[in-house]
């Protein structure tokens, strides 16, 4: 009977993590389909097009079809490419952004993994990111995916900086790392209003990390042919696709925790708090994604000098000096939290 | 300082958005090309069509004006008298492959015989089928004449 014990404590709560997993993950993989559509739709709204409105009714299958035929296409790996790193980078980029949803808090106590460093987590994790960009540029031993490589490794760099400062605001008004108190912190006010400032900094910088436009540099059609990513086809293309918009949605789904509130509702009265709180997680997230595609639809890509200007010389003093602000803020009207 | 200001507040950055937020509740410029189709002029210079009078004898009496006109040298014609007497071409051959579809041979027509018709879904597999021969213009112009006549009729004030 001993046996049967050892698969009791071992396959049961292993079964539980894994159905767990699948419940974060697979909805995180198909709403990354839907993502994609929904971009390439308001793009052509704002364009004055129609967007894809064949596959499915009004399109809505299309990113299905092309994921299939990218699926079926060849996997060409150049001779001249490092292959191991070469096929390992996408995996890298994918595991990572996957990886980061084990810390968000869908609605209280809806989380995989409710530890006590979790923004530590989230920041370590996106911030690994640029490991699957500059092997996959490294490993393709090619010229555009090497420049793109590098414009990538700098821009992510320059722009953890201010993103680590703007979480040291968040923490000061909330004194504790853990997700979920970050979130139940901003139950009278969410800290997009006291803090306008390191929100529009932070949503910047997400724009950075997760190399969308205007700062798309590491991927600049127009100089680069694809950046980083030129040299993949089919399926490793397919994870480069997915890890990219699956963290842009973990960009997201941070910038609503740390600032608009994660499951609360706006108001705390009664139509709106009777609605669950994952249903307010998903509409402030797909808000944010919305601003994602909508300034992608409105602004040019930044030129690379400005890029490291914005970076370095703009959002880190502003950001440095919101830090020292809001601490002393905190210190002179007594506001310190309780738990510091 | 005003400049300062604007750039802190990303007052220019907003109207961008603003802007770009107002045209996604534009009408739509592109149409669903295979099911909608946008209007044509009445002059829309498209697939060639050799056509009939009413009566079903063709117009086309082998003047060879057209041939003479055209300017890429892709209309061929061969005639001799028929046996009642008339003129008749044996052989009216355009090369589709090399029209420019300036629409001389039509202005060159004294008989509205050769015309451009509205059509501009001909493409082909291959080369070969653009070598029009007599009976496929003739066939077109049977297959288009309400359209060609509607045309030529709504054109008639500045031929």
């Amino acid at each position: 009977m001993n046996n049967f014990s050892y698969l009791n404590d071992l396959m049961i709560p292993g079964g539980i993590i894994i159905a767990q997993i699948m419940a974060v993950l697979m909805p995180v993989l198909i709403s990354v389909a839907f993502l994609v559509y929904a971009e390439r739709k308001v793009l052509a709204l704002i364009q004055l097009r129609r967007g894809p409105n064949v596959v499915g009714p009004f399109g809505i299958l299309q990113s299905f079809a092309d994921a299939l035929k990218l699926l079926t296409k060849e996997n060409i790996v150049p001779a001249n490419s490092n292959k191991i790193v070469f096929l390992l980078a996408p995996i890298i980029t994918m595991v990572l952004s996957l990886a980061g949803w084990a810390v968000i808090p869908f609605a209280p106590n809806w989380v995989i993994a409710d530890i006590n460093v979790g923004i530590m987590y989230l920041f370590a994790v996106s911030s690994l990111g640029v490991y699957g960009i500059i092997m996959a540029g490294w490993a393709s031993n090619s010229q555009y995916p090497f420049l793109g490589a590098l414009r990538s490794a700098a821009q992510m760099v320059s722009y953890e900086v201010s993103i680590g400062f703007v979480i040291i605001t968040v923490l000061l008004c909330v004194g504790s790392l853990n997700l979920s108190k970050i979130v139940e912190a901003q139950e009278t006010v969410w800290f997009a209003i006291p803090l306008l400032p390191m929100f529009v900094v932070f949503f910047i910088s997400a724009l950075a990390e997760t190399n969308r436009l205007p700062f798309d540099l590491p991927e600049d059609e127009s100089t680069l042919v694809a950046g980083f990513f030129t040299e993949y086809s089919s399926a490793s293309f397919v994870l480069f696709f997915l890890g990219e918009y699956a963290s842009m949605i973990l960009m997201s789904s941070m910038t609503v925790i740390l600032f608009m509130g994660g499951w609360l509702p706006p108001f705390d009265i009664f139509p709106l708090n009777a609605v669950p709180g994952v249903i307010w997680f998903v509409i402030k997230i797909i808000f944010i994604l919305f601003l994602f595609i909508w300034v992608r639809g409105t602004f040019p890509r930044y030129r690379y000098d400005q890029l490291m200007r914005l970076g370095w010389k703009i959002f880190l003093p502003l950001s440095l000096l919101w830090v020292v602000l809001t601490a002393g803020f905190l210190i002179v009207f007594d506001m310190v939290p309780n738990s510091i | 300082m005003i400049k300062y200001i604007k750039s802190f507040t990303l007052f220019e950055l907003l109207q961008g958005m603003f802007l770009t937020l107002k045209y996604m509740f534009k009408a739509k410029v592109t149409i669903n090309y295979p099911h909608e189709k946008g209007p044509l002029s009445p002059r829309f210079r498209g697939e060639h069509a050799l056509r009939r009078y009413p009566s079903g004898e063709e117009r086309c009496i082998a003047c060879k004006l057209c041939e003479a006109v055209c300017p890429a040298q892709a209309i061929t014609i061969e005639a001799e008298p028929r046996e009642d007497g008339s003129r008749r071409t044996t052989r009216y051959d355009i090369d589709m492959s090399k029209c420019i579809y300036c629409g001389l041979c039509q202005e060159s027509c004294p008989v509205d015989a050769i015309v451009e018709g509205p059509n501009f879904e001909f493409a082909t597999e291959t080369r070969e089928e653009l070598m029009y021969t007599k009976e496929k213009l003739l066939e077109n112009g049977d297959r288009w004449e309400q359209e060609i006549a509607q045309n030529i009729y709504l054109d008639r004030k500045y031929r």
